[in-house]
């Protein structure tokens, strides 16, 4: 079912490659001295769901913040639609924003959080009726019109939450950190349900999030954000199998990096040497490399790392190991393998058959993997 | 069944309630029934003890009295209306003066805060004496009018309901302006960033958020300034004039000047049912609010 959903939201952005919505042109915004967001420059495709993915201080709230017009940047432009909205105040704009606590109005019930926006655009009593009773079918809290923000749970205040934003029919809609105030469990279920709506819907969706997992879930494409600027856009699997940079790779997910230098770079391949590993790291293409830049990083995702207790029958990519720790987590193991030098990899194993015979604590194993496994990294 | 620990220590209060509230308000209420007399203590006692039986005395005269004098009547209703207006002119003031503090920056707050309770560091009787300096004839308010050519002659002042609001205000202001502020500055920031982005104004968003959901800080403030501001005693004889006759000085002329002490006790047990009524609505109205 996820890949179906995949699948679909692949097709629709390909359909509307060239149509850009937002535009951020070369944003800066300094707190006093400290620079908070690094000259970012982004385009967001009409009916995406891009996402900004980022620790804590990253800069990702704040050029969320920039967009509602909570924060004026210190430099560059916000353009929507082609218009020039940098310094429209946040109820000029037509940008709505699901709050990561919600900010529902605890005074009001459902049903008047729901009709705000549409009394303050002063729309026909009969219209703001009709409006408010789709959105609350579409968020599925009809039962639950007259009730008060303090009488619902977690999950059906971000539905009301949600559906406040999408009344006014924004053409961007905004999410801070929308799972953020969610339980593991029900966190899962709505990242697939809030996707399921905004496609329903058709809206234009930027959102920020800390949580690689609900990026990669709910996003078209998330831009990696460290220190106020952009590190690497891309689609989900762009990102993860194709990072561009140590940062980008240790960031999403879990990976292998091995420091090495370069003993043979070809058009069609190239070997590195790595004191590590018993043996070099064979990579499939070449990278062109000046005579300055020998030294490179190889990082190699701890599910493509294969874990044998046979010596593997091949030249390049293996070396010998002893299992160091063992974190089993039902789904699939996590073996913690020490090399000769010290070094500790980690490597993933699907348990695929129940209870079986698996290499223990300090046996001797071996890694290896295939040639177009890992990425080649210069930072 | 609260648990022992938490018994004891709401028992406390309580006790303290009973001791010095309600122990004194049961001498007064039985005193308002009694009748007055040239003795000591000067009203007839309740309890009688003779030819073997026990006489109960309970007089509604004071009561009846009470209703028949226009006095009374008016005194109530001048101490209500100033009450009310008091309370009025001090949400109005009060309101921006909270709204402000609990926008200011945390470590300005405080300073400010203090600066609203620093005059009632010094005694609350030369506050009000100071202000009928400010206030009288040849005080330093018309001094500055008449010297700036404003004014041939002195604007009477002192001695008018006008004086006394300005005395009530002030002397209460610091009442509505704290649970204002212990209200104010618990609002979620993001609520008024929520309405700016659904399209509302500034004012829009304070009329529609931050009004109505400081509405408890409201009512709080307006009950500690209401209430003593109905028995207040002190400001109006100072300050005000024969046409400001409020309860509290009806109260002392009675207690003090004709030795009357059961209409005087009546008049304070009218005066207290006068305000726990509304109190006790308000309350209940509130128990539902919160159970809806």
């Amino acid at each position: 079912m996820a890949i179906a959903a995949g699948a679909r939201k692949n097709q629709k952005v390909n359909e509307a490659e060239h149509e850009t919505l937002l535009s951020i042109r070369n944003i800066t915004k300094y707190y006093d001295e400290a620079l908070a967001v690094d000259n970012v420059s982004l385009d967001i495709r009409k009916g995406e769901i891009f996402a900004l993915l980022g620790a804590s201080g990253s800069g990702k709230s704040t050029l969320l913040r920039m967009l509602a017009g909570f924060e004026q940047p210190t430099q560059g432009h916000i353009l929507l639609d082609g218009v020039d909205i940098t310094r429209l105040p946040p109820y000029q704009r037509t940008i709505n924003m699901m709050f990561q606590s919600y900010a529902l109005f605890p005074h009001m019930t459902v049903e008047q959080n729901l009709a705000f926006g549409l009394k303050q655009d002063k729309l026909p009593k009969d219209e703001i009726r009709e409006r408010v009773e789709r959105m609350l079918k579409l968020v599925h809290m009809e039962k639950y019109a007259r009730r008060k923000p303090h009488q619902l749970s977690g999950g059906q205040r971000q539905r009301v939450a949600l559906a406040r934003s999408l009344a006014k029919q924004p053409k961007l809609l905004l999410l801070d950190e929308p799972m953020g105030a969610l339980d593991k469990k029900l966190r899962t279920e709505m990242q697939l349900e809030v996707v399921d709506i905004l496609e329903n819907v058709g809206v234009t969706c930027v959102m920020v999030t800390h949580d690689q997992e609900e990026a990669m879930t709910m996003a078209d494409r998330i831009a990696i954000m460290d220190e106020g600027y952009i590190q690497q856009v891309g689609s989900p699997v762009d990102v993860y199998e194709s990072p561009t940079s140590r940062m980008v790779a240790e960031f999403i997910g879990s990976v292998n990096i091995f420091e090495g230098t370069i003993r043979d770079d070809e058009e069609d391949h190239m070997t590195l040497n790595c004191p590590d590993l018993d043996a070099l790291i064979y990579i499939g293409h070449g990278v062109s490399s000046g005579i300055d830049e020998r030294s490179m990083l190889f990082a190699l995702r701890p599910e493509k790392t294969v874990m044998t207790v046979e010596k593997p029958d091949q030249e390049f990519n293996w070396s010998e190991g002893k299992v160091h720790d063992i974190a089993y987590l039902g789904g699939h193991t996590v073996y913690y393998v020490e090399l000769p030098s010290g070094k500790i990899i980690q490597c993933f194993l699907a348990n695929t058959v129940r209870r079986a015979e698996r290499p223990t604590w300090e046996d001797s194993v071996y890694i290896h993997w295939a040639v177009d496994s890992g990425v080649v990294l210069r930072s | 069944m609260l648990p022992g620990g938490k018994r004891w220590i709401i028992g406390g209060p309580y006790l303290w309630l009973l001791i010095f509230f309600l122990l004194p308000f049961i001498f007064v209420l039985k005193i308002s029934f009694a009748e007055a007399e040239l003795a000591i203590p000067p009203y007839s006692s309740m309890f009688d003890w003779t030819e073997e039986a026990l006489n109960i005395k309970v007089s509604f005269a004071n009561y009846i009295w009470l209703t028949g004098d226009e006095l009374y009547v008016v005194a109530y209703w001048n101490s209500i209306k100033m009450a009310f207006f008091s309370t009025l002119f001090c949400l109005l003031l009060g309101y921006p003066m909270a709204y402000a503090i609990a926008k200011a920056p945390p470590h300005l707050q405080t300073t400010w805060l203090l600066l609203v309770l620093l005059p009632s560091w010094t005694s609350f009787l030369i506050r009000v004496y100071a202000w009928m300096g400010l206030l009288k004839n040849n005080g330093i308010i018309n001094g500055v009018l008449m010297w700036a050519g404003i004014t041939d002659e002195p604007i009477q002042m002192l001695n008018t309901n006008f004086a006394v609001y300005v005395g009530i205000v002030y002397s209460y202001l610091p009442f509505m302006v704290l649970p204002l502020y212990a209200n104010l500055v618990k609002h979620d920031a993001t609520l008024i960033e929520a309405a700016y982005d659904l399209g509302a104004r500034k004012w829009g968003s304070f009329f529609k958020i931050t009004l109505p959901l400081s509405k408890n800080g409201i009512i709080a403030g307006s009950m500690l300034v209401f209430i003593p501001v109905v028995g207040e005693y002190v400001i109006p004889e100072l300050l005000g004039g024969t046409e400001s006759i409020m309860i509290g000085k009806v109260l002392w002329q009675e207690f003090f000047n004709n030795r009357d002490w059961p209409v005087a006790s009546a008049l304070a047990t009218i005066m207290i049912g006068i305000l726990i009524i509304p109190i006790a609505l308000f309350h209940r109205y509130q128990n539902k609010e919160s159970q809806s």
